[in-house]
């Protein structure tokens, strides 16, 4: 039973349109940012968005890659405002819709506000996986606006079935059109996915729909995602060339490609989007998102994929290995926004290693 | 002030709010030297923090503030372990009534107080306000900093264990960044302040953890690290004195300016909040800041 108002606020509406079995939300252009060190400037996404919404992604994410708010010493500060991108982000796209991301501690209802009046339509609440209800007034806020809601489960591999789709229900009482199980960790595994898709779908499926969001720090990101398609996730996130936090975002372009030998319709022309990633993505990323040691030990030790580039930093701060920082961070169970613990980590193998030196 | 109910010297207490942090604050205050806790109010019958006050010796009632206020001999002092809401209602009528609040929720109606920052300032005031769990750990840095050179930008990261978040919080967690982020600026000095709150599961349950960084002038890295560190280290001491449990996990960290910093020189400071283990759990130290602290602040008004 819902605190805020019409329990039947969310008897399923369909929030787009028939031709699609799946909708896809690209979002190069906040998990990206993590990889791009949150130095996006305003041309580049000028220019991405306008390839992705031509090649067809019906929803495109603009975003600190720490949600609304994340510019800070923490997380790293925007070269430019996240504001000004979803502004120009908005008013680029012809028919793609513009999401936003907020998580409840980092951003604040204002700035849910502001992203409206700059263009967002989708308002997307990401909470640790089992603290949905910090969520509550942010998704009371949006749908009294509005905007198109979506909920995000972070750190999905932490919890059981079952606990998820509790937290699953709390969203959606409170106004969550669509919930996401997030692979924050890369480190679920197949199984693992459908299990967890099944449990939302169980709960919430006749009121709402559900999503999936992965990663690829173990190399299972396009087939995770088959996998809770599979299990009845109707949205899904990617990024296309990868272009996300850790080893990248499951790869939107050739999850298209998956998709169309499947007879699953996505509305995206495959032969726009390789060119897309080819011709406009990739030369926006600092580097590809890939495959090694740090990535790895991500997804192995179930570590938040945006702390690569802070325990980077951290282990060439202080001498120390960064694989190993992000082994602690697995063991002493941070979770998303925890980033300036890694200093704290690093400070202590560096005097562990000059206590033994 | 002069004290109309006082015995022998110390001024008389009453708790409203019978829950976890009022119960927890019972505990500090019959420990006090200069206040005498004689009162719990709650509003029902079958609270356990009322049997837990009739345990100690208090007087306790359900029937709520109506009934303390028609006492023959009203408290000197009350704190308000309630909700913003309530405290907002009730602080007009402990005011006319001539006693004096230190408020535990987030109402703000009187100064924003800090004991080791700013408590003396106030100590003449009629209602004095706690700020929030991660304002009373992580502002006495952003002070500490700034007391050694002037701080264009400040933000503090608290971590708490989710068991020790209450659905107050929980359900109003901007008000806490707000709140925060306010009292970084206003009683920390910097000026411009931000807040993050995260709220993390993990079994065991993690203690209290913080972090605060600080912008300060490029020149700084240079010359003047020492007489931050120094400032930090007197400022840790200062907190200590009333929550035992404050600890500084490193030195000072110094970052050199750079892009990455916007061109400040970047300070980072990590601590730790253990609770006493008075009636809530030692993890929970952001609960155990915010009764120790407002207990000292009690005890400063009462010397006032």
């Amino acid at each position: 039973m819902s605190v805020y108002g019409d329990p039947r606020l969310n008897a399923l509406e369909r929030t787009w349109s028939d031709e699609l079995d799946i909708r896809l939300t690209d979002t190069c252009l906040r998990d990206g940012s993590h990889h791009k060190r949150h130095q996006f400037t305003g041309e580049e996404v000028r220019s991405i968005i306008a390839a992705l919404d031509a090649a067809g992604v019906p929803v495109l994410e603009v975003t600190h890659g720490d949600g609304l708010g994340g510019s800070s010493f923490n997380y790293g500060f925007s070269k430019t405002p996240e504001q000004e991108l979803i502004k120009i982000a908005a008013e680029t796209a012809q028919t793609a819709k513009i999401a936003f991301l907020m998580l409840p501690g980092v951003g604040t209802k204002d700035d849910i506000r502001e992203a409206q009046d700059n263009g967002g339509s989708i308002c997307r609440i990401a909470t640790h996986c089992t603290e949905a209800d910090t969520s509550q007034q942010h998704f009371a806020l949006a749908r009294e606006r509005g905007l198109e809601t979506v909920g995000f489960l972070m750190m999905s591999h932490t919890q059981p079935p079952e606990v998820l789709a509790k937290q699953a229900r709390i969203m959606v009482d409170a106004g969550c059109q669509c919930v996401y199980v997030v692979d924050s960790a890369g480190a679920l595994i197949m199984e693992g996915v459908g299990d967890r898709v099944s449990a939302l779908v169980a709960e919430i499926g006749s009121e709402a729909t559900v999503g999936f969001h992965g990663h690829e720090n173990l190399d299972l990101g396009a087939a995770n995602t088959v996998m809770a398609v599979r299990a009845g996730a109707t949205q899904i996130d990617g990024s296309v060339r990868r272009f996300g936090a850790g080893a990248g975002n499951t790869p939107l372009d050739a999850f298209v490609g998956i998709c169309d030998k499947l007879g699953w319709r996505t509305g995206v022309d495959f032969l726009k989007i390789i060119d897309a990633s080819e011709d406009v993505v990739r030369p926006a990323m600092p580097e590809e998102c890939r495959l090694d040691r740090m990535t790895m030990m991500m997804g192995y030790a179930g570590v938040y994929s945006s702390f690569l580039k802070h325990a980077g930093n951290a282990a060439e701060r202080y001498g120390v290995s960064g694989a190993r920082i992000l082994a602690i961070a697995g063991e002493h169970k941070l979770i998303g926004g925890q980033e300036d613990q890694l200093i704290d980590i690093a400070l202590e193998l560096r005097a562990k290693q000059d206590a033994n030196d | 002030m002069v004290s109309t109910g006082s015995t022998g010297g110390k001024l008389t207490a009453a708790i409203v709010g019978p829950g976890n942090i009022g119960t927890d604050l019972m505990y500090k205050l019959l420990r006090s030297d200069v206040i005498e806790l004689r009162w719990m109010i709650g509003v029902d019958p079958d609270s356990p923090g009322l049997g837990r006050a009739r345990d100690q010796g208090l007087e306790a009632s359900h029937e709520g503030v109506d009934w303390l206020l028609k006492q023959d001999e009203p408290p000197d002092l009350i704190f308000e372990a309630t909700s913003a809401y309530i405290h907002r209602e009730y602080a007009p009528r402990y005011r006319e009534a001539g006693i004096r609040a230190v408020d535990l929720t987030p109402a703000a109606v009187g100064p924003a107080v800090i004991p080791a920052v700013n408590g003396d300032e106030h100590a003449a005031a009629d209602n004095v306000n706690m700020i929030t769990c991660g304002g009373q750990a992580t502002i006495p840095m952003v002070a500490a900093v700034s007391r050694a050179t002037p701080v264009s930008y400040a933000e503090i990261v608290a971590s708490v264990a989710s068991l020790s978040a209450g659905p107050g919080t929980r359900q109003n967690i901007d008000e806490f960044t707000r709140t925060t982020a306010a009292g970084v600026e206003t009683i920390g000095g910097a000026e411009t302040g931000k807040a993050i709150i995260i709220l993390n599961p993990a079994e065991p349950p993690m203690i209290m953890r913080d972090t605060i960084f600080c912008a300060v002038g490029p020149e700084v890295y240079d010359e003047g690290q020492d007489a931050i560190s120094e400032s930090v280290h007197r400022m840790v001491a200062a907190v200590q004195d009333y929550v035992p449990g404050y600890r500084l996990l490193q030195d000072p960290q110094y970052d050199a300016p750079s892009a990455a910093t916007r061109g400040q020189t970047k300070v980072s400071i990590f601590i730790e909040v253990e609770g006493a283990g008075d009636f809530l759990p030692p993890y929970s130290g952001n609960l155990d800041i915010m009764t120790a602290a407002a207990t000292r602040a009690g005890e400063g008004m009462v010397r006032a």
